[in-house]
């Protein structure tokens, strides 16, 4: 293993508990300066009603969703605090990846299956997610792992379905990992 | 003093602003932690890499007593954090599709934002996927809305639910972490991978 790490340019990945601690304390500080935890799917969701306004604004006044979303954010709603706190994880993100020598283009896959598999499997999954993450208010960020920071139940609900679902499926969706 | 914006400490662009820097540290974390490869990420699901439950553990820990101890200085006012609403029904279902995305498509919303800033074509596919899914449940919110606003229990603390002070909760949950970790350890020896 170590000859194999030596051989590679990459850097490696930092201990798994160090990064727990650090992301721990990221998490705390977006409740200290907000009151608020981390999120991401909050940003995709600022996303499709402004797109769902700008396209189809008759149509869009009328859904239910543009409506919650419109009674508890004031403004645009590209100028929410899950936009921003997206933005820097791209930015955050890519200079982690620059540092380590891991910027590259490709298509990560299980050599028992094609890119092209690949690619419709991570498609469905993230059809899946983003419609998942609104019913439950909230992804693994927002609702399970910011949730579980601050005691709340859902967060503990919502985070022990997701893990318990992927443990359920993993053994029929084996190929496409192992 | 926190939390400095609710407490009007600072102004709301300074907020914005420190939402990207926050940001940063999030996706820097995740990406140096091994967050931005969906192989990786699937791998706490087959016990080869359990890095995901590693780290998602610690960091809940390490937030929750964070808050905890700041509460205790007096640094924060906890009534003035945002604890998520329980809608129970929702909760449930909507972590069950989670679940089923996260196995399928290797990433969370989160993670592929990280893969894709590196370069991972199929965590931006992922994103697309996830356009495409929150623009489902936006359009057909009347078919669904009843169960979005079912079992609504208010904000509790699991804590209180299960009649526990918050210090002995947490206290229990440090107790259950070690042990998935101690777990998780074994796993990694028992299906060993080189090279993924």
């Amino acid at each position: 293993m170590t000859k194999l790490n030596k051989t590679r340019k990459v850097r490696k990945y930092i201990n798994p508990y160090l990064g727990g601690v650090l992301l721990g304390i990221v998490l705390l500080a977006a409740n200290f300066v907000s009151g608020r935890g981390l999120g991401a799917s909050g940003a995709i969701k600022s996303a499709v009603v402004t797109t769902m306004n700008t396209v189809a604004p008759s149509a869009s006044e009328k859904s239910g969703f543009v409506k919650e979303f419109s009674q508890s954010h004031q403004g645009s709603p590209m100028k929410t605090w899950l936009v921003f706190e997206m933005m820097g994880v791209l930015v955050g993100g890519f200079l982690s990846g620059a540092f380590a020598g891991r910027l590259k283009f490709k298509v990560e896959h299980s050599p028992s299956i094609t890119s092209r598999k690949r690619l419709i499997l991570a498609l469905t999954g993230g059809v899946l997610f983003g419609f998942g993450s609104q019913l439950g208010r909230g992804c693994t960020s927002g609702s399970a792992l910011s949730g579980m920071a601050v005691l709340s139940l859902g967060g503990f609900v919502t985070m022990m379905a997701i893990f318990g679902t992927a443990f359920a499926l993993a053994y029929f969706f084996r190929r496409n990992w192992i | 003093m926190g939390p400095l914006s609710v407490n009007e400490l600072i102004s709301e662009n300074t907020n914005l602003f420190l939402a990207f820097i926050i940001g940063i540290g999030f996706g820097f974390i995740l990406e140096m932690s091994g967050f931005s490869s969906s192989r990786k990420l699937a791998g706490v699901f087959y016990g080869y890499d359990t890095v995901v439950l590693k780290v998602f553990f610690t960091a809940a820990i390490t937030a929750m007593l964070g808050l905890l101890f700041f509460s205790l200085f007096g640094w924060i006012d906890l009534n003035l954090v945002y604890v998520n609403p329980t809608y129970l029904t929702s909760a449930i279902v909507g972590g069950i599709i989670m679940g089923a995305g996260f196995i399928i498509g290797g990433y969370c919303p989160g993670t592929s934002f990280c893969g894709a800033s590196i370069g991972k074509i199929d965590a931006l596919v992922f994103i697309g996927g996830l356009f495409i899914g929150v623009f489902i449940f936006g359009i057909g919110f009347n078919l669904w809305d009843g169960m979005y606003m079912a079992k609504f229990l208010g904000s509790p603390k699991i804590s209180e639910t299960l009649g526990l002070t918050d210090g002995v909760f947490a206290f229990l949950l440090i107790i259950v972490a070690l042990g998935m970790f101690w777990v998780a350890e074994l796993a990694e020896k028992k299906f060993p991978r080189e090279e993924y």
